[in-house]
């Protein structure tokens, strides 16, 4: 429409250019803004920790005195609260997020469960956590207990599991099912056999990074009462006695390292502050752990499949 | 697909093993018969009474469990009394004496309390270590500089409290309002149709408190005399003027005992169900708590009643005494 010359034109896409190179270098900026806070913090409290790290740290109970506490309620409560959420949050995620892409009709009911799945994931913690509360600890009576914990932390993440799960199945090419189909397989044939080894590198992914959130949540397990002092180890698993499986483990009373933390940090001594940073650098590894598990899950499952 | 159909396999356990365990759980946790004592309650006391079920716990070589939580002196009565018996506490800690509507839900819910006095807690008012200004404060002062009716009135520099002090303008950190600490603050200083004003920094964590006033060169706080006495080097201690006497008196253990530290020193309380404290475990437990309690309080940065309080208590649980009863006049 408008006569512009080239110069013109040779001009103004310069002037474009200039401002398209100054966004890039001002997102690297911040980028590294953000990274270099974080990388500060995190090393801050790797010094303030390092010195109180000891085989003693991790195998002893709380204590008055901050040179003898320890943190071994506080991980093996996250560690057994952890297990409960994924047993409950993975299967349920799983399969909602199976039926959903692959059985669930288009509709108004599938649209209504969609929008409300991605509402619940953007739910504050502490809402989770008055609704377990009302509905796991004082009407079903499961107590202040593990169980209970786990429950909560799986409803907490699955959500983000189903998504997770939708998205890794809609990854897949459709040529794939129909091939399937074509040499007459059934449709769950399809899916166990095909679609779920496939996508199982991404979903196991989305299941970790949803069980990194849980394992730093405090609010919701506060709430339905997580203690601050406990020195002692849930029940055994077996027993020498007949059935030799014991299930009280599930009722027992716990903590997790984030409480254990946020305990230290409110202390009057200074020492305390030490265990706090420690233990935060115990939980900072767990959680790397944890995605490294998960980076390294993909990479093998995903070797050998090309499409 | 080997590998992945072992993963999909182990899914499958799982989700079976889940829905067994649900199963069987109810009937395990009837027969399981480790003796468990729970409490919960005012994070004020909480350190003493975590030092208590450390060495209880010690003694007993964990026969017996005790678990102990922090919901606030309110959140901890509410646990207490509550409707629900298997939610109940056995024993509740509180940095202030029970409330009237909180005996109420314990009457409606049938818990009997027998109310045991631990340990004093001498609330400190502290200020910027470089303010050589003050040294002393009135209750009077202290009324003005925190209460509504000052912020109102625009009162927020030290020389409109006190005509001696600078003129400047003070900057006040003080515990949340949901706290046993503020509602303390609030009956001794400000009286009962008071307000706190609204522009102060609150926080639940004393440590924040802590730094403020140690940063803010006109920084005004007060908290817990442990936090003080571990800042000792950021922070100064105010002496507060005995209404009484017109003395002015430095927080400490020795003032708080001999009764001039007022009235900012306030007992520490634990309440024990009356039907708990039948219970053979948790009654060897109140009472290695009354016995040791002089000694683990002041470890921990708070101050033993005398010697005689103790006794009193013992006398008191034994007798199973319950009510909102002072043990004597000031507790």
């Amino acid at each position: 429409m408008t006569n512009w010359s080239i110069e013109e034109l040779r001009e103004n896409i310069k002037r474009r250019q200039i401002v398209s190179q100054i966004f890039a270098i001002l997102g690297l900026l911040l980028i590294f803004f953000a990274l270099f806070t974080l990388l500060a913090l995190t090393v801050k409290m790797f010094i303030d920790g390092l010195p109180r790290l000891s085989w003693k740290f991790f195998f002893s109970f709380p204590s008055r005195k901050p040179e003898e506490a320890g943190i071994f309620a506080a991980w093996v409560g996250t560690a057994v609260v952890m297990m409960m959420t994924a047993v409950f949050a993975i299967p349920i995620g799983v399969a909602s997020g199976i039926y959903l892409e692959e059985y669930g009709k288009k509709g108004w009911l599938a649209a209504l469960i969609e929008v409300n799945i991605s509402n619940l994931a953007g739910v504050p913690s502490i809402i989770y956590g008055l609704l377990a509360l009302g509905l796991f600890v004082q009407d079903w009576n499961l107590g202040e207990s593990i169980l209970t914990a786990g429950l909560t932390l799986s409803l907490l993440i699955l959500p983000v599991i189903v998504v997770a799960t939708r998205e890794a199945i809609r990854a897949i090419p459709n040529s794939l099912r129909e091939a399937a189909y074509a040499l007459g397989a059934s449709k769950w044939q399809v899916i166990w056999d095909h679609l779920l080894p496939y996508s199982l590198g991404s979903i196991l992914t989305g299941i970790i990074v949803a069980l990194s959130r849980a394992i730093g949540e405090t609010a919701p397990l506060i709430t339905i009462g997580a203690l601050t002092f406990i020195a002692f180890l849930p029940d055994p698993p077996f027993t020498s006695q007949f059935p030799y499986i014991s299930f009280a483990w599930l009722k027992s009373p716990f903590t997790v390292m984030p409480i254990q933390m946020f305990n230290w940090v409110s202390r009057p001594q200074a020492a305390f502050q030490a265990n706090a940073a420690a233990a935060g650098a115990v939980l900072v590894v767990m959680t790397l752990l944890m995605n490294g598990l998960a980076i390294y899950l993909r990479y093998r499952l995903r070797k050998g499949l090309k499409w | 697909m080997k590998t992945k159909h072992k993963v999909m396999g182990v899914v499958a356990a799982t989700a079976t093993a889940a829905a067994l365990t649900l199963g069987v759980i109810q009937k395990e946790a009837e027969s399981q018969g480790a003796k468990t004592i729970k409490i919960d309650g005012s994070s004020t006391v909480f350190p003493i009474t975590e030092a208590v079920a450390e060495e209880f716990q010690k003694q007993k070589k964990g026969s017996v469990r005790v678990t102990v939580g922090i919901s606030g002196t309110g959140g901890g009565f509410e646990k207490f009394c509550s409707s629900n018996p298997s939610l109940r506490t056995d024993i509740s800690n509180a940095s202030r004496p029970i409330k009237k509507e909180e005996i109420e839900a314990c009457k409606k819910s049938g818990v009997e309390f027998i109310e045991l006095p631990v340990a004093y807690d001498a609330l400190t008012v502290v200020v910027n270590k470089n303010n050589k200004a003050i040294n002393s404060i009135t209750v009077e002062e202290l009324k003005t500089i925190w209460s509504k009716e000052s912020q109102q009135k625009g009162i927020k520099r030290w020389n409109q409290v006190n005509p001696k002090w600078p003129n400047a303008e003070f900057k006040l950190y003080g515990p949340g309002l949901d706290s046993g600490t503020y509602d303390y603050f609030k009956e001794a200083i400000l009286g009962k149709n008071n307000d706190i004003r609204s522009d102060f920094t609150p926080s639940e964590d004393d440590n924040v408190l802590v730094q403020g006033v140690a940063r803010d060169p006109n920084g005004m706080g007060y908290f817990g005399f442990a936090y003080y006495e571990e800042n000792t080097d950021k922070l100064k201690a105010l002496a507060i003027v005995n209404p009484e006497t017109k003395k002015p008196v430095m927080p400490s253990a020795q003032n708080v005992l001999n009764g001039s530290y007022k009235p900012l020193s306030r007992p520490l309380y634990i309440y024990v169900n009356k039907a708990s404290a039948n219970k053979p475990e948790v009654k060897e437990f109140v009472n290695f708590y009354l016995r040791n309690a002089a000694k683990l309080s002041k470890q921990v940065g708070y101050v033993p009643l005398p010697a005689d309080d103790y006794k009193k208590a013992e006398a008191r649980f034994q007798k199973g005494e319950v009510g909102r009863i002072p043990l004597r006049a000031g507790l």
